[in-house]
């Protein structure tokens, strides 16, 4: 131990300031405890940015540090956001179902209170029975475990199955994005006992905190997604930071290379995959109470790739550039489909952005592969003078890496 | 000449007051008159009358206003409330025909007149009606009408009818088709036991549905509790209670229905009872708020029934000794038991048939799912299997294709015609939009795999976000040509429609021709040389950039033709790509990636598989999709390069 | 970055304490993403409808000014566009939502802030917001005349209940079942499916109906299918030959707007059922479709979820003069019992149960893509909790006398004043 880990990386505590300074001024501006300047809406959404820029630092461990390009991480998100869903909507309900039948002639049963949660659950999805999943879903304490075991063990099972058949570069790409097909057509069913396409709703009421206005409720969970961000981004910097980092971006540029050299690959790719999972899934598990529903449209496919693009935009292999990339694209993302961003009138012709902002979003990221594989955290190299050395673009490659880094040379 | 004129106007009159005198006097005009409530609101259940009455008179004119009524071609006049045949005017106007003898009688405008619309259930009540006309009509088509309609709704005085009208007809398929009838008839409606016997023993083996929905009825059981089995009853089987195919709770609730046993006391009686006698606060003694649990109300219940107050709850020894005391039994609904033995007989080696033919009918499913997968993926066959490129814009492609399509049948309007022009058409485009993406941007990302992918998804974000900008979001219509339209029919089961079966025959040309162009032609050899080592084959003297151009250009060339047929089968939006390019992927991958017999293979099993998994689950197609994803996820486990993996140097690592 | 957001934050806060004074609304209908394909044609609907009132003076002498946002059918997305319109944004009233989960994402919102939205599209039932008016069917107002309308009319014995698999399918079918049994149908006679969105391989489905077919019963199938799966699903039904007298198809998600997808030659007879065909004969609705048509092109066709947009910003904009304000609980308290013309001939009625009175109209597939009307009822009262399901017949809901939207009639309490979502 020659130097603290924060002189090592001193891009990290520059980060937690830059958060805390952040929170802080979003709390004395909010509409909840401050002056008001910035609504409860506008907190909301901050708070659910952080907890994207959460699940990509996962994205950049387990795709810019360790090359295994994931397109299935938002499976574990979701996963993540289900599991606090049921609690949030079980104890909701039970509140609501205990008042109605305080005023009956006679105390309910406990089956009666069970019978009435599943009515009230269930009725919109045409069933009235609990399913066995729901077994602990009035434990919080059983839900806040399952949702770090869940997305955990799937991860494990999915990466040990994956890795030890040797699956790599596109083709794990691929069996990601199966995955995370398969379980939202799974929980696209009525019959997966998470109602289906109706999903899990009204989770922005926290059970035993009705009076307690949205606007505090925004700030504290704004203050829980700051907090896992920084705990996250400590915990991804520290797992970088080490030998065990230098050990994972050698599996990026030359897999075959350290395998050679006698390490495990297999359990140091499983390891990075399951932690990045678990990332993933209390991520998810603060978005969704603030997002106020989860339903199996947001674990599709697509969204696991647009978490690839905010960290691609953002710069990989960089923390701080995954985090860049993913509050940038989400937040011009909210403005230009929010209709605030001004019609652009051609004459003949007037662009509207609801329309052409996807168009503008798919090309600047053909742009950014092109011309700046770098991403938006390149324009901090250039900064401080420290460019790499020049490989044809392809320093961040997973696959060949520091083969053309000798090619260059020559 | 004024003399012309005063007699032709008189002429005139004395027509149009012998018209109104007709229709005045009209005996049908009369009849649908006084039956004018029930034929302007006409309805299935209180039509029986009108027709029966109309039958009854024996007017002449009966059979065409009847025809007229059920096409819809029976108008009323609202000032008077008569009918009329009508014929719409290109003007917009409404030219009324006389229902007696079918003269003109005069243009109305629209908001004077008011069509009758039978719906469809009281067209086939007509339609029933009228075939005593049509089954010795000399015009064929009227007696193949008159044969449809006795099909859809048979009646017991159609027996009659058609034995009578057996006479007489020259045409052999109508005969058979009479014939067949009639059998089907008999085994519903003749009186004697015998002929119905035999009719049931010519169905043996028959794959009609119409056989088996005149069969059936007869098998249909009721099942039933009595004291004792009745003597003279048609009985199938005596069911034990407490078996799998009679609950004990079933067989009691059978007994409650029949009246032979109390019935049980639910949860919600025993809670009413409860509360109905709550006093001061409790109820026989237990106070009100410990009662919040089953035991404690069971108890109190107890408590209330003991003092006589509810009536007693039903044990499980009643329970037991009700169940002893009486016997179950299936009881047919026919009575005649020779005619049930037959039908059963003749269903059960029918449904044997069934199953065979069912599972062919599967299997063909199977097929064409298979080739429209294959279809979709072929593209990516070349390009991802070939070269290696992943190009997440593929779908995008195949959904430019489906677009060409709807933009040429915009154009030209005969829908043969546009199809063969929008053929090449797509793959001139598409192959344009290949080329030009390979060029502009794939080409600079040969060696980073992984930024291909997340290029070209932004690539088919933003061509998504065009064809919605440039064609809306709603579905565009693609339509086939006529002679796509319909279905091979082998049988009742088993058929397959024809715009399947050009899907088929479409991605085996493509197979094919793939297949010669990659082993048969120098550009294929060049294709495989650049392939497998670019350096190379550029030192051999092939130009690796054309050639990569090309076959780039060759994959998406053909997703534009896949397009246009898979517009034809489904429906042409811009999400239409989007669905196809996970299954895609996944058919190149489970088939081997570099090989288009695996790609084949790939398909074939991804197709035949869901359809499998469909079959097993039939009322969720949603599980069929998810567990194919498990199994192909597993599959890959064990065979991480496919069905067909390449071996040796081809492999390329 | 932040700055920005900060700045643009600070500037729509400034630019809604300006502009107070105008009369705004909300529209919440997805422009994007798949449910875009619905929804596009009812935000155009409700700008035309905007443009007109502003022509004939506006309201309350004030010009009303749309606000169109893109929740892009991402369920998550309405709930923070809705907070978005009435917090910032400070719209009066919304018009929005199509699918049941985008409302069920809205309803805790707009009750949180006591917003009020005007929902166009036939539904579950099963719910009543203080703050939504449903203008849509509830399922006594389509489902089940559709359904009587087989049993009687038709003679139907067997019934396949086909449907996507969410929501309003899974409720609509929980409701028939039941209704279909108390009607004598067996168990064994009602068939029932799901698939899932945009499904196109309906081979294996058709073929399992046509085999229904082999009891001798006759058999009809009753259609929740939504959106673009329907067009692969006709198709095969043409494919496969089935005429609408041999196998009914009846639908409810299916208009005018989904048959442009499609060539309608092969479906003639087929069925729909609605509160309002483009074919409805009525000079209102001649007026209606001319402006639309002038407005969007000639091809375009009307449905009803536009008439019920129009019926409820007809309504909303009597109830804001009745009223005089265009404060939220004043406009609800002037709604109940107003009467606005509807497009089919009749008068469209606002209950207490924040549901209208509106007649049931079945229609047969034309070669045009029209409907012929065969059949139309008077107005029915549209009932938020189902009479067919035991547990919602105890049920009503009454926000003028009884102030309470799930009110147990058995032991007169009322269960809860906010949905349950």
């Amino acid at each position: 131990m020659e130097r603290s880990f924060f002189a090592r990386n001193p891009s990290t505590l520059i980060f937690i300031t830059i958060l805390a300074v952040f929170t802080l001024g979003v709390t004395l501006l909010s509409e909840g405890l401050g002056v008001d300047v910035i609504s409860t809406s506008m907190v909301k959404t901050l708070g659910k940015t952080l907890c994207l820029c959460l699940i990509a630092i996962a994205m950049d461990l387990v795709w810019g540090y360790c090359g295994i390009l994931s397109l299935g991480h938002f499976a574990f998100f979701g996963l993540g956001g289900y599991m606090i869903g049921m609690w949030l909507m079980y104890e909701r309900t039970k509140a609501i179902v205990v008042s109605a039948t305080a005023g009956a002639p006679l105390p309910p049963t406990p089956q009666e209170i069970r019978d009435g949660i599943g009515t009230q659950i269930f009725g919109v999805v045409g069933g009235a029975e609990i399913p066995p999943i729901w077994y602990f879903a009035d434990s919080l304490f059983a839900q806040l475990a399952l949702v770090v075991l869940i997305p955990g063990l799937l991860a494990l099972v999915f990466g040990w199955l994956a890795f030890r058949s040797r699956v790599t570069g596109v083709y794990l790409s691929i069996l990601t994005q199966a995955m995370t097909l398969a379980l939202s057509l799974y929980l696209f069913q009525n019959d997966s006992g998470l109602r289906g396409n109706n999903g899990l709703s009204g989770l922005q009421n926290l059970p035993g905190a009705e009076n307690v206005p949205q606007s505090l409720i925004s700030i504290y969970f704004l203050w829980a997604s700051a907090a896992a961000l920084a705990l996250g981004y400590l915990l991804a910097a520290w797992i970088v930071g080490g030998k065990f980092g230098s050990v994972i971006r050698g599996i990026r540029d030359d897999e075959a290379r350290v395998r050679f050299l006698g390490y495990h690959v297999e359990g140091y790719k499983l390891f990075v995959f399951t932690v990045t999972a678990i990332i993933a899934a209390i991520a998810g598990a603060l978005y969704y109470p603030q997002a106020g529903i989860i339903n199996p449209a947001e674990i599709a496919p697509i969204a696991s790739i647009y978490l690839a693009v905010w960290v691609a935009i953002g710069g990989r292999g960089r923390l701080y550039g995954a985090v860049i990339g993913a509050a940038f694209v989400s937040l011009v993302s909210t403005w230009f489909t929010g209709g605030q961003a001004p019609d652009i009138p051609l004459g003949f012709y007037t662009v509207k952005w609801v329309d052409w902002w996807l168009v503008l979003l798919g090309l600047s990221f053909v742009a950014v592969t092109l011309f700046a594989p770098k991403g938006i955290g390149g324009l901090f190299d250039m900064l401080s003078g420290r460019l790499a050395p020049q490989r044809h673009g392809a320093d961040l490659g997973p696959d060949q890496g520091s083969f053309r880094e000798k090619e260059a040379e020559q | 000449m004024t003399r012309t004129v005063i007699l032709a106007l008189r002429a005139a009159l004395f027509w149009l007051m012998a018209a109104i005198a007709v229709n005045a006097q009209s005996p049908i005009q009369d009849l649908l008159q006084e039956n004018r409530a029930a034929v302007e609101k006409a309805s299935r259940k209180t039509i029986d009358g009108v027709i029966d009455e109309l039958l009854a008179s024996g007017l002449p004119q009966t059979r065409e206003v009847l025809a007229k009524w059920r096409e819809k071609e029976i108008w009323q006049r609202k000032e008077d409330g008569l009918f009329f045949f009508a014929k719409p005017l290109p003007n917009k106007n409404i030219q009324l025909f006389d229902i007696e003898t079918g003269d003109p009688v005069g243009e109305f405008d629209k908001k004077a007149v008011k069509q009758l619309k039978p719906n469809s259930g009281v067209r086939s009540v007509i339609a029933t009606a009228l075939v005593r006309y049509q089954l010795t009509d000399p015009d064929p088509r009227k007696r193949a009408e008159g044969l449809r309609a006795i099909e859809r709704g048979p009646e017991a005085s159609h027996l009659a009818a058609l034995r009578a009208a057996f006479e007489g007809e020259d045409d052999p398929a109508l005969l058979a088709r009479k014939q067949r009838l009639e059998r089907l008839l008999t085994i519903s409606y003749d009186e004697d036991s015998a002929a119905r016997v035999a009719a049931i023993e010519s169905f043996t083996g028959d794959l009609g549905v119409d056989a088996r929905a005149a069969l059936n009825p007869l098998t249909s059981t009721t099942r039933k509790a009595a004291a004792e089995l009745p003597t003279n009853a048609n009985i199938k089987a005596v069911i034990k209670p407490g078996t799998a195919r009679l609950s004990r709770d079933q067989a009691y609730a059978l007994l409650v229905a029949a009246e032979l046993a109390p019935a049980r006391i639910t949860a919600a009686e025993k809670k009413d009872a409860l509360i109905a006698n709550i006093v001061e606060g409790s109820v026989a003694g237990t106070p009100i708020h410990t009662l919040d649990t089953d035991a404690a109300r069971t108890q109190a219940y107890a408590t209330l029934a003991a003092a006589g107050t509810v009536p007693a709850e039903v044990t499980a020894a009643d329970v037991d000794a009700a169940l002893a005391a009486h016997v179950f039994f299936d009881q047919y609904d026919e009575p005649d038991a020779n005619v049930t033995d037959a039908a059963q007989e003749a269903l059960t080696s029918i449904s044997t048939k069934v199953g065979v033919n069912q599972m062919f009918d599967l299997a063909l499913d199977g097929l064409s799912l298979a080739s429209i997968y294959f279809l979709a993926a072929i593209g990516l066959a070349i390009t991802f299997g070939v070269m290696g490129v992943i190009n997440m814009a593929h779908g995008e492609f195949i959904m430019m294709g489906a677009y060409t399509g709807y933009v040429v049948q915009q154009v030209i309007p005969d829908y043969t015609v546009s199809i063969i022009v929008a053929l090449p058409l797509a793959f001139a485009i598409t192959f344009a939009a290949g080329v030009a993406m390979e060029r502009l941007v794939i080409r600079w990302l040969y060696n980073r795999p992984l930024e291909t992918l997340l290029a070209t998804f932004g690539i088919s974000i933003a061509l998504q976000q065009l064809a919605k900008n440039i064609f809306g979001t709603q579905a565009r219509p693609l339509t086939s040509p006529a002679w796509l339209d319909g279905a091979l029919v082998f049988n009742d089961v088993v058929s397959i429609s024809y715009i399947r079966i050009a899907i088929f025959v479409l991605s085996v040309i493509f197979l094919f021709l793939l297949l010669f162009v990659l082993n048969k032609t120098r550009l294929g050899l060049e294709v495989r040389a650049v392939t497998q080592n670019p350096r190379m084959a550029a030192s051999m003297g092939i130009n690796p950039d054309r050639i990569n151009m090309l076959t780039f250009g060759l994959g998406s060339g053909i997703a534009g033709i896949a397009g246009v047929a898979i517009g034809l089968y489904a429906k042409v939006t811009s999400e239409l790509g989007a669905d196809y390019i996970v299954q895609s992927f996944m058919t190149v991958v489970v088939g081997g990636v570099g090989n288009i017999w695996g790609t084949l293979l790939g398909a074939t099993m991804i197709g035949s598989l869901q359809k499998g998994i469909e079959w097993l689950n039939p009322s969720n197609t949603l599980a069929a999709q998810t567990y194919m994803i498990i199994f192909i996820i597993i599959f890959i486990q064990f065979r991480p390069k496919g069905i067909i993996a390449l071996k040796g140097r081809a492999a390329g690592d | 970055m932040m700055k920005r957001i900060l700045s643009a934050a600070v500037l729509s806060a400034v630019f809604a304490g300006a502009a107070d004074a105008e009369i705004k609304v909300g529209i919440l209908h997805s422009l994007s993403g798949t449910m875009a394909i619905s929804e596009t044609t009812l935000k155009d609907t409700m700008l035309m409808l905007i443009e007109q009132q502003n022509a004939k003076g506006g309201l309350l002498g004030e010009e009303i000014v749309p606000v169109v946002v893109d929740p892009a059918s991402d369920w998550p997305l309405f709930a923070e566009k809705a907070r978005e319109l009435i917090t910032v944004q400070d719209v009066n009233v919304m018009f929005g939502c199509w699918t049941s989960v985008s409302r069920k994402s809205v309803l805790p919102v707009i009750e949180e802030l006591n917003g009020l939205l005007f929902y166009p599209v036939q539904y579950e039932g099963e719910e009543s917001s203080k703050n939504v008016f449903y203008t849509g069917a509830a399922p006594n107002q389509q489902a089940i005349p559709a359904t009587d309308y087989f049993l009687e009319e038709l003679g139907v014995e067997k019934f396949a209940l086909l449907g996507t698999d969410y929501v309003y399918p899974r409720t609509t079918n929980k409701i028939l079942e039941q209704y279909l049994k108390d009607k004598g149908i067996a168990a064994d006679d009602i068939f029932v499916n799901y698939t899932p969105f945009g499904h196109s391989d309906w081979s294996k489905i058709v073929a399992d109906v046509v085999a229904l077919g082999a009891d001798g019963k006759k058999v009809g199938v009753i259609s929740t299918i939504n959106g673009d799966a329907n067009i692969g699903f006709y198709k095969e039904l043409a494919a496969a030959g089935i005429s609408a007298d041999d196998i009914p198809v009846v639908a409810f998600s299916v208009g005018e707007e989904e048959l442009s997808g499609l060539d309608t030659t092969n479906l003639v007879g087929h069925l729909a059922a609605w509160n309002y065909f483009q074919s409805a004969e009525s000079d209102l609705n001649d007026e209606f479709i001319a402006a639309w048509k002038a407005k969007m092109g000639e091809d375009r066709v009307t449905n009803d979820p536009m008439e019920a947009h129009v019926i409820g910003f007809n309504m909303w904009v009597q109830a804001v003069e009745k009223a005089g304000t265009t404060d939220v609980d004043a406009v609800r308290e002037a709604m109940y019992g107003l009467e606005t013309p509807n497009l089919t001939g009749g008068t469209a009625v606002m209950l207490p149960n924040h549901h209208l009175a509106k007649p049931v109209l079945i229609g047969e597939i034309q070669e045009d893509g029209q409907f012929d009307i065969i059949s139309q009822t008077e107005e029915v009262a549209g009932d938020a909790w189902t009479d067919f399901l035991a547990e919602s017949a105890v049920l009503k809901s009454d926000w003028k006398d009884l102030d309470c939207g799930m009110y147990n009639t058995d032991t007169s309490t009322c269960v809860q004043i906010k949905s349950n979502y």
